[in-house]
């Protein structure tokens, strides 16, 4: 039962991914994209990665593909000047793309995998709860990377904030905390004065 | 009978004891969704000083306008789907189906009473987070398949709007989390166990009215249902739908807003605990005191009274203006809970009575 489910995420996950880079509107690359996240996720929660495998859901389909999906939809990408060149470049992608395979080849070849090379993950049992084993190493074993890496996001936030804060003084906008903070006094002046006589 | 259906069941293999146990589940949701479409328009009719539908029956009788879900419901199911000229029709007919399925399978991990729950998972929090965050891909594939400028609209608000209401929703989570010290729901509501005093509304309040806000956010209801905004872009993302496939939009929003009530009673309000748990003159009350103590009618009540809530804002708020949502999302709800996040890890460590301490 669950070679079969892993053989079933696994083909759509190689499926999915041959089609992100295959098809022709970005809409849909992203959304092969999505559904590649979904399945290795699957095969994640294969593992009793439950932790990972959630997180990977919640954060880059929940929140990053949508923020992809949002950019994709409002660029105005033409096709066929995209296309234009094919053919002139072919030689030099050729050869970038034979070298990326014989690295990887190298790299993460078949020579380096197998149950002699690891050994198959133990079953825990039920009350195994990945989530706490997962915080428990990362705020101890792994402390110093995990706050570095953390920090490094935080800059990562603060700069891209930084980057597209620009106040045009000609545009004008309103400040909910001024508006609700208005007096009578502020807008309206109260007057006494005689009622005027016909003359 | 009972002891034979249990019986029977326990025979069966485990796939179709699960779909006949999720039959049973899903026909009362539906009719819940029917019957809350119902409530709104009775309860938003009763605040204007309207009568609300009073026409529909059965046999002849009017009976308050009771049968008016159904017969919403025939009219829906025998009109005509029509796909614009120029749509993705895939993706035009997934997107309804994108929007549902998220928002019924979040139920799998809500108990309904002490182990009455589909599948009792270890991360059921962070599950339902996942899950219920996948079903804004069927309003911004819907916005963007119905080749219509006031859909796409509608899915750029209601994308930007998830995202931003989703952290926040997340970090009111986070709250709940290290309140119960578990991911798993039935313990979160075992933490808050004792009476009223021990549920987490009271020491996580602030956390408790961003939670409830950022949920009617992600339902896109008023006042937050800018993805709509009938006014403005005349329906947002559905308003190429028609028929069955409309119907399943709306069934998926109303499922959700009965979702968000169910995980704001477990989370917040104890969930299946009475009010009167530990007050044991009116639980050993000889008739009523069943009644009086813990079971799945409270938090059936506390629901209601959630979907009360969602109805009632309706009729009272007006639209948020589409920036004003973005500043309460992003420079308001957040750092009050990452505020309160530091004061509950305090109170934690402290071990503060009587939510942790002795």
């Amino acid at each position: 039962m669950e070679q079969i489910l892993f053989y079933i995420f696994a083909t759509m996950v190689v499926l999915s991914a041959t089609m992100v880079i295959t098809v022709r509107n970005p809409v849909r690359a992203v959304l092969f994209l999505v559904v590649t996240f979904f399945c290795s996720s699957a095969i994640w929660l294969l593992l009793e990665a439950e932790f990972l495998a959630i997180v990977l859901v919640l954060v880059y389909v929940g929140a990053v593909m949508v923020l992809f999906l949002f950019v994709v939809m409002m660029l105005d990408i033409n096709l066929a000047r995209l296309r234009e060149g094919f053919t002139r470049y072919l030689p030099i992608g050729a050869v970038v793309v034979i070298m990326l395979a014989i690295m990887l080849g190298m790299l993460v070849g078949p020579e380096h995998f197998g149950l002699d090379k690891f050994e198959a993950p133990a079953r825990q049992a039920a009350s195994y709860s990945n989530t706490r084993e997962l915080g428990m190493v990362l705020y101890t074993v792994y402390l110093y990377p995990f706050e570095i890496a953390a920090v490094i996001l935080l800059v990562a936030i603060v700069a891209a904030i930084a980057l597209t804060l620009r106040r045009r003084p000609q545009t004008k906008y309103q400040d909910p905390d001024i508006q609700v903070a208005v007096q009578r006094n502020d807008r309206l002046r109260m007057v006494k004065m005689d009622a005027e006589k016909r003359k | 009978m009972i002891d034979w259906v249990i019986t029977t069941l326990g025979h069966l293999p485990v796939v179709v004891r699960t779909v006949i146990l999720i039959a049973l589940f899903l026909i009362p949701l539906m009719l819940s969704v029917a019957y809350l479409t119902y409530a709104e328009r009775k309860i938003i009719g009763a605040m204007q000083v309207r009568m609300g539908p009073n026409r529909v029956g059965f046999f002849g009788f009017s009976l308050w306008g009771l049968g008016q879900p159904i017969a919403d419901a025939v009219k829906l199911m025998f009109k005509e789907i029509i796909i614009p000229t120029g749509a993705n029709k895939y993706l035009f007919i997934i997107s309804p189906i994108l929007s549902i399925a998220p928002a019924l399978a979040a139920w799998a991990v809500i108990p309904f009473d002490k182990g009455v729950v589909f599948a009792d998972i270890n991360a059921g929090l962070l599950y339902v987070l996942a899950v219920t965050s996948i079903g804004v891909y069927g309003v911004i594939i819907a916005g963007w398949a119905s080749n219509s400028k006031y859909a796409l609209l509608g899915a750029m608000r209601s994308a930007a709007q998830i995202v931003a209401y989703e952290i926040a929703m997340g970090f009111a989570l986070v709250g709940v989390l290290m309140a119960a010290g578990s991911l798993n729901l039935g313990e979160i509501v075992a933490a808050q166990k004792g009476n009223i005093g021990h549920w987490f509304v009271w020491p996580l309040l602030p956390l408790f009215v961003v939670y409830f806000i950022s949920g009617v956010a992600e339902t896109n209801r008023a006042p937050f249902d800018v993805a709509e905004g009938e006014s403005e872009i005349v329906a947002g993302f559905h308003v190429e739908y028609s028929g069955m496939a409309f119907a399943v939009f709306f069934l998926a929003e109303y499922a959700n807003m009965i979702l968000i009530s169910g995980l704001a009673s477990i989370l917040f309000l104890g969930g299946w605990l009475s009010p009167l748990a530990g007050w044991d003159a009116a639980t050993t009350l000889p008739l009523i005191g069943p009644i009086l103590d813990s079971g799945v009618h409270w938090l059936l009540i506390k629901i209601s009274f959630f979907l009360f809530v969602f109805l009632w804002l309706r009729a009272t708020f007006p639209r948020y203006r589409y920036d004003q949502i973005m500043r309460l999302g992003w420079k308001v709800f957040i750092p009050i809970t990452i505020v309160w996040l530091i004061v509950v890890g305090i109170a934690v460590l402290a071990k503060l009575p009587p939510w942790w301490g002795a």
